[in-house]
């Protein structure tokens, strides 16, 4: 991508996030009183990242049945509370099998 | 060495090491997507966040309004506004301004869950020492992915390419298993994602604003329905 084109994009993408992460924690420093606003920021990382993982997990691998198989895995050992690390690797290897289960049929 | 330094390196690396592997897997899909290999780490360098990161290729590709840009991070990093401000209170008094607009640069989901699961408050020797070895860790391993991603054989590449998908999972099912409102709040943005995905028209709506309305519209509905107790943070 041509630099003049992605300067910008990199100034605001690093600009904004570093403003959010910055500005609380330097500026504010007591409790949000109104409820609805404190639940509604709690509630808002599962929701962004419920909204980015379904359905674009389906399409990550370029094949839906080996996206499916490596969703499922992810799920049951998310679920059951395993690492970030643990839950990721394992999901490259079930669709890594499943690819190869595939080759075979 | 400061040994308070030492402890927070020490607690980062098993961050980094989890980031190692999805920032291999942000790499390698920024240089598909017609990214240099210096674009991709200087966007790990300078962002280090997964979902923001991987939400702003298409919108870079795509060749998205700069406010486009602006929203869709203001909205999927809206979070980290949430995480600064529930740590502030938690930092110590060798936190000053200058400190704190240093460390907040790195304040990731991760980095917040292990800052908060300290006993006590926290200062600036660890703080960094714990902000060091993950954002080296993500550097890298974006480095890596972008430069040597396509040294790998066609099926580990594809494999890699649910790894982000698989940490994302991991951060929202257990606390969804466990709070029913959570699960909620989960379903519903995945329900209306799906919408914007496959309805003919609203398929049309921009990946970033998508993102925006669907978390936007859960999480509101969220706070309204189920609204969190005193005392409680998530």
């Amino acid at each position: 991508m041509k630099w003049s084109v992605f300067l910008p994009y990199l100034a605001v993408t690093a600009g904004v996030t570093y403003l959010i992460r910055m500005l609380p924690m330097t500026i504010f420093r007591k409790e949000i009183k109104s409820r609805f606003v404190r639940s509604f920021l709690a509630y808002i990382p599962y929701a962004v990242l419920g909204a980015m993982t379904f359905p674009d997990v389906l399409y990550s691998t370029g094949d839906m049945r080996t996206a499916i198989c490596g969703a499922a895995v992810a799920v049951l050992l998310a679920w059951r509370g395993r690492s970030l690390l643990t839950v990721a690797l394992a999901a490259c290897c079930a669709v890594a099998l499943a690819q190869g289960a595939l080759l075979l049929m | 060495m400061n040994s308070a330094f030492r402890k927070g390196i020490r607690h980062g690396l098993p961050i980094a090491l989890g980031y190692l592997s999805v920032s291999f897997a942000f790499g390698m899909k920024a240089v598909g997507d017609g990214l240099t290999v210096m674009q991709a780490v200087l966007i790990s360098m300078t962002n280090l966040t997964s979902a923001g990161q991987i939400a702003a290729l298409p919108l870079m590709t795509g060749g998205a309004a700069l406010t486009e840009m602006a929203l869709t991070q203001l909205t999927i990093n809206l979070r980290y506004a949430l995480m600064s401000l529930s740590l502030s209170r938690k930092l110590d008094h060798t936190m000053g301004t200058l400190q704190r607009m240093i460390f907040s640069f790195a304040n990731t989901d991760e980095i917040f869950a292990v800052a908060s699961s300290q006993p006590g408050k926290v200062g600036k020797h660890y703080l960094y020492g714990l902000m060091l070895t993950p954002w080296f860790g993500w550097s890298l391993g974006t480095l890596l992915g972008a430069a040597a991603g396509t040294l790998l054989p066609a099926f580990v590449r594809t494999a890699l390419g649910i790894a982000i998908y698989g940490m994302f999972l991991a951060i929202i099912l257990p606390p969804a298993r466990k709070h029913s409102s959570v699960r909620a709040v989960v379903a519903m943005a995945v329900a209306l994602s799906l919408c914007f995905r496959y309805i003919p028209g609203l398929n049309r709506v921009s990946s970033g604003f998508a993102i925006i309305i669907c978390a936007v519209s859960a999480a509101a509905a969220g706070a309204a329905l189920f609204p969190l107790k005193d005392g409680e943070s998530e």
